[in-house]
């Protein structure tokens, strides 16, 4: 079949360049007297209006147990589920035959945070977190270790749970 | 000169002073406007989008041209090993120049009286002065088309070339509103224009449709929002300035701002009575104080600063022609328009002058008339048929067909 053009029929002797950008114009001068509705954010992090999200998933962090140890097991099913192949596992035992990560880093420059580790998680040891200012000046500088994520201190993600799927 | 005064008018060596040291006062004004309307700009636009602008450095932002200028100047020069690279260095200062010398014609306020007499506050206040700021603002698109051109970049290329179609369509429009100007002020001396509206009325009222296409070509002119297709950064990357960094980039940006100010300028002279202080008849006349010079300076100001500030807010608010728009609006609606405003405007002042009204109530005529056609121009004209471009030419088609197929279907409604 033929194109069909769909011809719309515009009210030709309503529209007028000069008298539309006149009436644009006096739309932008109000505009220059209403109140910002920006949030100025190094000083201002959150407001009456918006607050990050308790599900928001962020940089990482390790759970910590009574003895100041990881919570991790060593078990392996995160660097298994993990989408971006960014945890690096390597597990150890101890003399009791109890499993510990010997080494344990995550990327986060590869991380694409969806949170599978954290719900994967049988410990509940490694959490995604209510945080997003991470910079650095290398690329070596976005891999955590151990030690390091143990000692981020920011509210973990709640994560989407599935029985209350707005968040109430 | 303007009046005849009993105060001398300056001559001799401290002539030759008195024109270097307004040479450096108007530089400085206009670089000082110019640094600050870069943040104007930026906050204005802020504003308008409800945001704060540029906050950041300095109180309110006060010094961000300062910072923007200092990182210009440290940034990388880069220099296309394909370019032509006598051209390609030449072109920033080609539009830079042009941008600042029409100022120079411009009276600012009424003469400063001094030991030594009078001194006009126009740089050079040359008699052919209004055919100088003509020829010299024709000029700024050399070095628009020449960086163009030396980038060899396609990209730049045509920005280029859109600048030089853009500035020659619209030169004619422009022309042809000076020429009313012309008509009415009799003399093309910026300080006898300025000398007649302030005997009359400002020639705002008696040229009102002159006016505003004078203002629509400026836009065109200056490259700025609607019309700022040589740079269209969604089609054109940066236009004629897509290869050039550091403080070549930061020239061509002075020079837009330069020749925005000066276009504000001359807008004021030509049709808002220049240093004119409106209902007030003492200001124009001798003798002269510096108190006077210093009021009429302020009014200048304030009205060229009114237009500068209208660049701004017409950039945030209308969105950017398509270029056979642009072409359509220059040659199809300007040009006829303004020839037969012309005609209309010759015929008027002569029957006018004929009949013994000249004067105030010449101008009050004229006003009565341009009243009639602008409502003419605006509400009658405008309808419909504006700047459709290509696609409002090819309406009539499609229509016809869809009539067509809609018969062949059995005139079936849907």
């Amino acid at each position: 079949m033929a194109i069909t053009v769909k011809v719309m029929k515009r009210p030709e002797r309503e529209s007028s360049y000069v008298r539309a950008a006149l009436r644009g114009m006096s739309l932008t001068f109000k505009h220059l007297f209403q109140k910002p509705w920006t949030m100025q954010y190094p000083e201002e992090r959150s407001s009456a209006e918006w607050s990050i999200s308790g599900r928001w998933r962020g940089t990482h962090r390790m759970a910590v147990d009574e003895n100041g140890k990881a919570k991790c097991v060593a078990c392996g099913l995160c660097p298994q589920v993990c989408p971006a192949n960014c945890i690096k596992l390597i597990p150890g035992e101890d003399e009791q035959g109890n499993r510990y990560p010997l080494v344990y880093e995550i990327d986060e420059f590869r991380c694409v945070f969806c949170g599978y580790c954290q719900e994967v998680c049988p410990e509940e040891a490694i959490h995604v977190g209510v945080h997003f200012e991470n910079s650095e000046y290398s690329r070596e500088g976005f891999v955590y270790d151990l030690e390091r994520l143990m000692k981020q201190t920011h509210p973990v993600s709640s994560l989407w749970d599935p029985s209350d799927p707005k968040g109430e | 000169m303007t009046q005849s005064t009993t105060q001398p008018w300056i001559s001799g060596e401290a002539f030759v002073w008195a024109a270097a040291v307004k040479i450096v006062v108007v530089f400085t004004i206009v670089m000082v406007l110019v640094a600050m309307w870069t943040l104007v700009e930026r906050k204005v636009c802020g504003w308008m989008q409800n945001r704060l602008g540029p906050n950041r450095v300095g109180p309110w932002g006060l010094l961000q041209p300062a910072a923007d200028g200092l990182k210009n100047i440290f940034k990388e020069e880069t220099l296309p090993p394909f370019a032509e690279k006598g051209l390609f260095v030449l072109a920033p200062m080609l539009s830079f120049v042009p941008a600042l010398m029409t100022f120079s014609v411009l009276p600012m306020a009424a003469p400063v009286p001094t030991r030594w007499g009078l001194v006009s506050t126009a740089i050079a206040d040359i008699p052919v002065g209004f055919l100088f700021i003509l020829a010299i603002s024709s000029l700024g698109v050399y070095g628009i088309a020449l960086a163009g051109w030396a980038s060899n970049n396609k990209y730049a290329l045509l920005g280029g070339l859109r600048a030089s179609a853009q500035l020659i369509s619209y030169e004619i429009g422009m022309g042809l509103a000076a020429v009313a100007v012309l008509l009415l002020g009799g003399n093309i001396t910026p300080a006898e224009i300025i000398a007649r509206q302030q005997a009359g009325t400002w020639f705002v009222g008696p040229l009102f449709v002159a006016f505003f296409v004078f203002l629509v070509a400026a836009f065109a002119e200056t490259n700025r929002l609607p019309f700022d297709l040589p740079e269209a950064e969604s089609e054109l990357i940066a236009g004629y300035h897509t290869e050039y960094s550091a403080m070549k980039f930061s020239l061509f940006f002075i020079a837009e701002y330069a020749n925005m100010l000066t276009a504000s300028a001359l807008v004021v002279t030509l049709f808002f009575g220049g240093w004119d202080i409106p209902f007030v008849a003492r200001d124009n006349a001798a003798p002269w104080s510096v108190a006077k010079t210093a009021a009429t300076a302020v009014a200048f100001w304030s009205k060229t600063l009114f237009f500068y500030f209208l660049y701004i807010w017409v950039r945030w608010t209308l969105p950017r022609f398509r270029f056979d728009q642009l072409m359509d609006l220059g040659w199809k609606v300007l040009l006829p328009l303004m020839l037969a405003y012309v005609m209309i405007e010759a015929v008027a002042i002569a029957a006018l002058e004929n009949a013994g009204i000249t004067g105030r109530s010449q101008d009050l005529a004229l006003t009565g008339l341009n009243v009639a056609l602008g409502v003419v121009v605006f509400f009658v004209l405008d309808r419909g048929r504006h700047v459709g471009g290509a696609a409002v030419r090819a309406r009539p088609y499609w229509q016809r067909l869809a009539r067509a197929r809609q018969g062949a279907e059995g005139g079936g409604g849907d």
